[in-house]
């Protein structure tokens, strides 16, 4: 038994050391290591020997399995650099830099529109679109913003150099997506669920805070039970899924001329976690948006029946989103154009 | 709004720490936007009185005064000149922390010798305290303030800023303030006790008030007191004017701003004797009517503004600023004290239009009660006969003929769930509303209340308003959260949206970099992108008042800012860049709002491909941006011809209208070499432009499934020599006529070598196929034969050897 087996190694080896191509190695190990061969019916006919002799074959069948089992990959590896290096010119460095293929990028605005819309849309928002260029009427009369209101003073209007036939100037660059919201009701059918992102203008000087086009993303919602608890339930939808479920969020009284109760939205601050940092002004809390139940006044000048309807509306400005997610510390740099911050993102 | 939290503590207990009071006020609608706690660091600091003041041997600028801290006397080195025997001051011990007068740093104080004597102390100035930055003299305190006791005891304050929202004149005042801190903490509101003796004549006898313009004015109230001393404001008074924010000027200006501060109700003093006619009255403004007003500048007045006047002319702009020559001086002993309500809207325009801000002006423009100016005037009046002297008259004048109507509002319980979402009950609701002033008496229905405003609030009429108030006071946070219940409104988006984000994400695989510029250009950008110089036609819109040259027209293209972001990409960047930008121009429309068309502008320039050890830099041509244009086009589903184009920007013979179903919706080409220079740009600069909005209807058709052939294709290879003024479009159209012909496409374009000079080579591979049956060799061929006998009839061409 012992000299068969020492046979079948020798004439193993030989027949190993005579193949010159990897596909024959295969064959090799199923004639000396397949579950039919003559190592392996060994192996496995041990158990009827003598406990002596089983124990001096079993060593030795082991033994030579192992020796068979590691000149099979010696071989193997042997074939490949064999073949890797008979290929000469055909082998390639895998580790070569591909062909640069022209790639380029969507805006980061562009992107937190369509994330922000995505989300309002799910909860069946429809995107809707205004005029940039509007009237002062849908800017601002519509929407409880008399020509003496303070509200005025805080949204500096850039007005446009044309005269209507009466010689009134009240063609403005819009100030908010909120004057789209007059429009909206005018035109839709009701109930209505719509969110309307877009530019804003603004007369005022460019710093690393301020510039005279922005982004805001105005809401509505028009229906017959809307509460002040559904607005509050969509807009912590959107925060939960927009900062993430662990963000805390708060709701507090606010004032906006064309909503009442108005409210506005912070988040916990993403730099300190509302502790109180120099983003969130000690605070603890990042301002997102405003928002309310919608005036009724406002309501009946777009033909919507307050005492049938109850609606509310939120608007946020977009700009400052990517800002606080990747840091951004100047908004100048969202309209620079610059591939050096275009390609981060 | 700042307000001091001494103050505050008059007129209401505080019993919460500042951190919680401003929350509180911040969650119900007044933000907390911070506080400075004043005297916080003034550990080992105390009053002291200057009891002596000693030469310094060794110095003649230094002093040495010893102070008097009630239970000691210390002696230190003092260089301050304000230095005089009797004077409270702030003494610092060794050991305070003070900030330092010239780092601003905080710093240990420590004990010293100098120039030869110890100083085991120091007297502070402001700045050194943090109270404000004067550090030329040291701080004198008021002669009252307790010696040996700590400064923070005496002088210790926090100060709160309140960004108090344009509905709530009422808290651009203490007491205002105080009433909200009250109803959110269950506290009541103390106030002051505002009597005092009329020991004069009868103010009836000495001063008239007519309102010409009762529109504008519904309430004109005035008191009068002789024999007033006009002198410096006692330090409280001054104190309290600081840390609201105003400068003290004499007693009888600080009483009426202080007055103000408190109440809210802006008061106006005049010289009584500079009254002429003894009549006041209230007006419009002549026009042209011309008033120097206290700043000392000549103000033109129009018919549309309320002026206050005498019988001969105007002594003040009313509600904004006070005039020069009715000014109180120090001369002044009679003074008729002014507490009115003016029109807000009036007043807005009026303080705009003179470009006069104003402490005042902000009050009044958001519409102050006309029911305050008799506690407002009477406190006043009450303060200046205790601190500048002098005799009120007997009586007020008072004018009203605008008194507002209280009419209540009828407030349901169904109507505060109907909006809130929220079952209050009917107890909650009228707790909550008459914790703020508000009067709730009973209604026929038991769900209902009849809810009176109190005067302050001038911004309550609806029922909305009540129930905010419920809410706020309430809280925000007891409103459940809870989804739009209902079915969802039907949607029909429009399709430019979802057009608009499929052509940006197809140029971004095609390279593209999308950026965003203004919309308002330069008239110089624009006048860039012309070759030869002639006026805009159309003029674009322009703003009216703009912030710089560069933002002042409305882009009628998207090229000019596109060029200038090359441009200036350009100075950092030397590979290949596509940059596109997608967004509205403005084309101006007679009587109506612009049209804001979506244009698609994209530029190209430098190499192809990014340089790399599989070389590809050579740089972009023509039919990069013509390929940009197809292969967008081309995934949209619509089939375009390109036809010579005309815009004056590009290259004359290098670009192409893109015409679809015979309308021009773009163009693409290389940029006209005077426009390069013009932008600073080198090399060759290719762009494309879409009008989407013009595009879409023919991205709308709808499409049908083309069945694929189960026969197969026949494929043949011709090569033609043609002129070289034939066309390859030319070629396309006579091979495409054909039945059978599947696809077409050009594989080789060749000239000179051995062909005759003036002639071409193009090479096309045919694909011929059936959808019915296999085609044979000698059906492909006779088709093939029938096209090369087509092109040469009609095209003069040849085959190739």
């Amino acid at each position: 038994m012992l000299n068969q087996l020492e046979e079948l190694k020798s004439s193993a080896i030989k027949e190993l050391e005579g193949i010159s191509q990897a596909k024959d190695l295969e064959a090799w190990r199923v004639r000396y290591l397949g579950k039919k061969s003559q190592l392996t019916t060994i192996l496995r006919g041990l158990a009827k020997l003598p406990i002596e002799e089983r124990k001096q074959v079993g060593a030795l069948a082991n033994r030579i399995k192992a020796g068979l089992e590691e000149s099979l990959e010696q071989k193997s590896q042997l074939l490949k650099q064999a073949k890797l290096a008979s290929a000469g010119g055909e082998g390639i460095d895998i580790t070569l830099p591909g062909r640069p293929y022209p790639a380029g990028r969507l805006h980061p605005l562009t992107q937190t529109v369509a994330e922000i819309c995505d989300i309002f849309v799910s909860m069946g928002f429809q995107v809707v679109d205004g005029p940039e260029v509007e009237w002062d009427y849908y800017n601002f009369e519509a929407l409880n913003i008399t020509r003496h209101h303070p509200a005025r003073d805080s949204m500096a209007t850039l007005w446009v150099d044309a005269e209507t036939e009466k010689g009134e100037r009240n063609m403005l660059l819009r100030t908010h997506t909120t004057a789209v919201d007059t429009r909206v009701m005018e035109q839709m059918p009701l109930p209505i669920r719509v969110v309307m992102p877009g530019k804003v203008y603004r007369y005022e000087a460019s710093d690393a805070t301020h510039v005279p086009m922005f982004h805001q993303i105005d809401g509505l919602a028009v229906d017959k039970n809307l509460t002040m608890a559904d607005l509050k339930g969509t807009l912590y939808e959107f925060a939960r899924r927009f900062f993430g479920e662990d963000r805390k969020v708060r709701f507090r009284c606010d004032y906006f001329p064309f909503v009442e109760p108005g409210v506005e939205m912070a988040i916990e601050c993403l730099v300190c976690g509302g502790s109180g940092c120099r983003l969130c002004g000690n605070s603890g809390w990042i301002e997102v948006l405003g928002a309310g139940m919608t005036h009724p006044r406002v309501l009946e000048r777009s033909g919507v029946d307050p005492r049938a309807y109850t609606s509310f509306a939120f608007g946020m400005g977009i700009d400052r989103l990517p800002m606080l997610r990747y840091g951004i510390d100047d908004i100048r740099l969202l309209y620079g154009s610059d591939l050096r911050f275009l390609r981060q993102f | 709004m700042k307000v001091s939290l001494k103050w505050l503590e008059q007129y209401v207990d505080v019993s919460l720490p500042p951190a919680e009071l401003a929350d509180k006020l911040t969650m119900a609608g007044t933000e907390v936007k911070g506080w400075q706690v004043i005297g916080g660091s003034w550990e080992g600091i105390v009053v002291g009185q200057i009891v002596a003041i000693n030469p310094h041997p060794n110095a003649d600028r230094l002093k040495l005064p010893a102070v008097d801290l009630g239970t000691e006397q210390q002696t230190v080195v003092c260089g301050a000149s304000n230095l005089k025997v009797g004077n409270k001051v702030a003494f610092a011990r060794v050991g305070a922390q003070l900030i330092d007068g010239h780092s601003g740093q905080i710093v240990q104080l420590e004990a010293a010798n100098i120039r030869g004597v110890a100083s085991n102390g120091m007297l502070c100035s402001e700045r050194e305290l943090g109270i404000s930055d004067y550090h030329q003299d040291i701080m004198v305190l008021a002669a009252e303030a307790p010696v040996g006791t700590p400064l923070a005891d005496f002088m210790g304050d926090v100060i709160f800023d309140l960004d108090v929202t344009p509905n709530r004149p009422d808290c651009l005042s203490v007491i205002g303030v105080a009433r909200e801190v009250a109803a959110l903490t269950g506290q009541e509101v103390r106030l002051p006790d505002i009597g005092y003796d009329e020991k004069g004549v009868s103010i009836d006898r000495q001063i008239a008030v007519e309102i010409a313009a009762s529109d504008l004015c519904p309430r004109y109230s005035a008191s009068l007191i002789t024999k007033v001393k006009i002198a410096p404001s006692p330090h409280w008074l001054q104190q309290r004017l600081l840390a609201g924010g105003m400068r003290p000027i004499n007693n009888v200006v600080d009483i009426t701003n202080f007055v103000m501060l408190e109440y809210g109700e802006p008061l106006h003093a005049f010289d009584y004797n500079q009254i002429r006619g003894k009549k006041i009255i209230v007006r419009r403004a002549e026009e042209g009517e011309v008033l120097v007003t206290l700043d000392g500048t000549k103000r033109l007045l129009s018919r549309d503004m309320l002026v206050i006047a005498d019988t001969e002319r105007a002594v003040a702009v009313a509600g904004v600023m006070g005039g020069a020559d009715s000014e109180m001086t120090e001369r002044t002993t009679a003074i008729v004290l002014e507490a009115a309500s003016f029109n807000p809207a009036s007043i807005y325009h009026t303080g705009s239009t003179l470009g006069l801000p104003s402490e005042a002006r902000m009050r009044f423009e958001r519409g102050i009660s006309p029911e305050l100016t008799i506690s407002a005037l009477r406190r006043a009046t009450q303060l200046i006969i205790e601190l500048a002297g002098g005799e009120a008259a007997k009586g007020i004048v008072d004018a009203y003929p605008g008194k507002p109507e209280h009419k209540p509002i009828l407030l349901s319980k169904g109507e505060v769930k109907r909006l809130l979402g929220v079952d209050f009950s009917l107890d909650q609701v009228k707790e909550a509303l008459i914790s703020l002033g508000f009067d709730c008496q009973p209604s026929k229905s038991a769900s209902e209340i009849q809810v009176t405003a109190p005067h302050w609030r001038s911004d309550i009429s609806l029922v909305e308003d009540l129930i905010e108030e419920v809410a706020r006071v309430i809280g925000y946070d007891q409103i459940p959260v809870t989804m739009p219940g209902g079915s969802v409104p039907r949607q029909n988006p429009a399709p430019i949206l979802s057009f608009k984000e499929e052509v940006r994400r197809d140029l971004t695989g095609y390279g593209f970099y999308e950026v965003i510029n203004y919309s308002l250009t330069s008239l110089d950008l624009l006048e860039r992108l012309l070759p030869q110089p002639h006026p805009l036609e159309p003029e674009p819109l322009r703003v009216v008042r703009p912030m710089t040259a560069e933002q002042e027209y409305l882009r009628p293209s998207l090229r000019a800012n596109l060029l200038a972001a090359l441009e200036a990409n350009r100075r950092h960047e030397e590979g290949g860049i596509r940059l596109f930008e997608l967004g509205r121009v403005y084309v101006r429309r007679p009587n109506d709002l612009p049209g804001e068309p979506e244009m698609l502008c994209g530029l190209l320039s430098g190499p192809r491909f990014e340089e790399s050890w599989h070389g590809g830099d050579e740089p972009v041509d023509f039919f990069d941006a013509k390929g940009v244009v197809e292969g967008l086009l081309g995934h949209l589903g619509v089939a375009a011809s390109f036809e010579p184009g005309e815009d004056e920007s590009l290259h004359p013979a290098k670009q192409a209208a893109i015409v679809v179903e015979g309308k021009r919706v773009g163009v693409v080409g290389e940029l006209h070499h005077k426009v390069v220079d013009a932008f600073d740009l080198t090399g060759e600069v290719y762009l494309f432009e879409l009008n989407l909005t013009e595009l879409l209807p023919f991205t709308l058709e709808h499409k049908l499934f083309q069945p694929i052939s189960r026969f197969p294709a026949v494929v043949r290879d011709i090569a033609l020599v043609v002129d070289l003024s034939v066309t390859h479009r030319q070629v396309m159209d006579v091979i495409t006529g054909f039945p059978l012909v599947t696809r077409v496409s050009l594989f080789d374009l060749y000239t000179g070598g051995k062909l005759p000079a003036g002639k071409k080579s193009l090479a096309y591979r045919i694909t011929f196929q059936s959808a019915t049956q296999t085609l044979t060799d000698e059906a492909a061929n006779k088709i093939q034969q029938k096209i090369i006998d087509k092109l040469s009839k009609e095209l003069g061409a040849t085959l190739r050897g």
